[in-house]
């Protein structure tokens, strides 16, 4: 008797999962378990338009409710699975319900860090869930102050947003630049330079020492430098949600660690996206975890069919984007490892750069440009990386030479 | 029946490429298949809004430059996650090198 397939985690990943389910021929029950009220929803808008745009947001539905129910999936809301009962294979939810799973799959995701010094109150914000985007907006009104500590993705995003919205706007960042982690320095100072002539102010090299809401937020900096502000929003990176998975004893390495098949180390429980480490076959075999829409997509895709016994691979190249202002930045590829870099100038001020290995094999390319200038270059260097290619680097410089040209060798 | 509009040479699009054609406050991506046809579709993925031509051709395929949204351009139709709303197509001819559309 085929108890069903269960999905803790109703992001991206786990909502492509539950499809990927059906898409591949499962007709037995699938339930879906989400912490949050709200159908399953794409994140990347939550930094962007729903700050952004002009029109009250509109959470951005994977699922909505008729494809749910043509689909025959048991969506199950605010009510977070509290444990995984393994003996008995069960997920018990926190409303005391019991549902039982011939397979699980842990979507679970990533929560925001914490920053211990910072008090809370109503003007100190993290952003993961649309709540979070739409109280952050409520506070962006123009000529509102807000600060940002952390100069990464989700911090730089909401900056450029909030400068859409009128608001006057300071990052501040702890190391000595923004996008110290996985970004080539050209390409951070790119986004710096991009910042600042949008009148955003980036305060690098800086810690924070305190941050109290009395009203006003005050933030205090190692310099002794006070910044006062309408809203505090701390974008510091974000820990995989472990806790389910450690709970039930599952083995844990910066995540819920899975093999390359994406399976646990419990034969019937799966990890995909945010919340699990796996091996990299293209990088050697290491251990990574990616916080990435197309990884959570790919990721629950491939696990709904391992959990069908299909014992696929997970092989592909790691690919990132993120939209500030008019300018779209995109990473292909890992760099760390690299020996020599090299430089294609698109024109208009695109650019990208090219990573490669001692022995030349191309090991991630990273683009900016505005608009989606670098997108297609970056896509062809993708599977010149899957394919372990070892171009020639004059030809990676040279934007003459379509990169379509190299593949074909 | 609507007019033929002129949109480009057939040179302006290089084999196994696509390219940007506005025309009444529309938008429109014209693509060349590796075997020398033409075709045209709407400009914008029907994921996100993102303009197709800034993506990448393969044989028959479109692939939207911001979330990989597949399209057959040939046909429109969407090729799975995260598009699943076809795209829709335009008839297309040349006559004396120049490529023209049908957009009514």
């Amino acid at each position: 008797m085929d108890a069903g397939m269960v999905i803790i985690g109703a992001g991206e990943c786990g909502a492509r999962a539950a499809l990927a389910l059906r898409e591949h021929g499962y007709d037995g029950p699938i339930a879906l378990i989400g912490e949050e009220a709200h159908l399953p929803y794409e994140r990347p808008p939550l930094s962007k338009e729903a700050i952004a745009g002009a029109d009250v947001p509109v959470a951005k539905t994977t699922l909505t409710a008729e494809r749910i129910a043509d689909a025959g999936i048991e969506f199950i809301g605010s009510s977070p699975a509290v444990a995984i009962e393994r003996a008995a294979k069960n997920v018990r939810l926190a409303d005391g319900r019991a549902i039982a799973y011939s397979k699980l799959l842990l979507a679970t995701g990533a929560v925001p860090r914490r920053l211990p010094l910072a008090v809370a109150g109503p003007r100190v914000a993290y952003l993961r869930t649309f709540d979070d985007a739409l109280a952050i907006r409520a506070r962006l009104t123009p000529g509102s102050r807000v600060a940002i500590v952390g100069g990464g993705f989700i911090g730089l995003e909401l900056a450029a947003s909030a400068r859409k919205r009128g608001a006057a706007v300071t990052v501040i960042e702890a190391q000595p630049c923004i996008l110290m982690r996985g970004v080539p320095a050209d390409i951070a100072a790119t986004v710096h330079a991009l910042h600042a002539a949008n009148g955003v102010e980036i305060a690098c090299g800086e810690g924070t020492t305190a941050i109290r809401d009395d009203g006003d937020v005050r933030i205090r900096l190692a310099n002794e430098r006070i910044i006062e502000a309408d809203l505090v929003v701390i974008g510091i990176g974000a820990a995989p949600a472990t806790a389910l998975a450690e709970s039930a004893g599952l083995a844990i390495d910066n995540g819920i660690a899975v093999d390359g098949r994406l399976r646990t180390s419990a034969a019937h429980i799966f990890a995909a996206g945010d919340c699990c480490s796996f091996p990299l076959a293209l990088y050697g075999g290491r251990r990574v975890r990616l916080e990435a829409w197309r990884n959570a997509q790919e990721q629950g895709a491939l696990a709904a069919r391992n959990m069908l016994g299909a014992e696929l691979e997970h092989t592909a190249v790691p690919w990132f984007w993120s939209d500030q202002y008019d300018f779209s930045l995109q990473i292909a590829g890992l760099a760390d490892g690299a020996s020599s870099a090299v430089r294609r100038d698109l024109g208009g001020g695109a650019f990208i750069l090219f990573h490669l290995a001692a022995d030349g094999q191309l090991l991630s390319a990273s683009g900016i440009g505005p608009g989606n200038a670098v997108a297609r270059d970056i896509r062809l260097a993708e599977m010149l990386i899957a394919r372990q290619a070892r171009p020639n680097p004059s030809e990676l410089i040279s934007s003459d030479v379509k990169l379509k040209k190299l593949l074909a060798a | 029946m609507t007019d033929w509009i002129e949109a480009c040479g057939a040179g302006d699009i290089d084999e196994e490429d696509v390219i940007r054609f506005d025309h009444g406050g529309r938008t429109f991506a014209i693509y060349r298949s590796p075997d020398d046809e033409y075709f045209a579709t709407d400009g914008l993925c029907t994921h996100e809004k993102v303009h197709l031509a800034d993506g990448l051709v393969m044989d028959e395929i479109i692939e939207c430059p911001k979330h990989n949204g597949r399209f057959n351009y040939k046909t429109g139709a969407a090729k799975g996650a995260p598009v699943c709303v076809n795209l829709r197509t335009y008839p297309v001819k040349l006559k004396a090198g120049k490529v023209y559309l049908q957009i009514g």
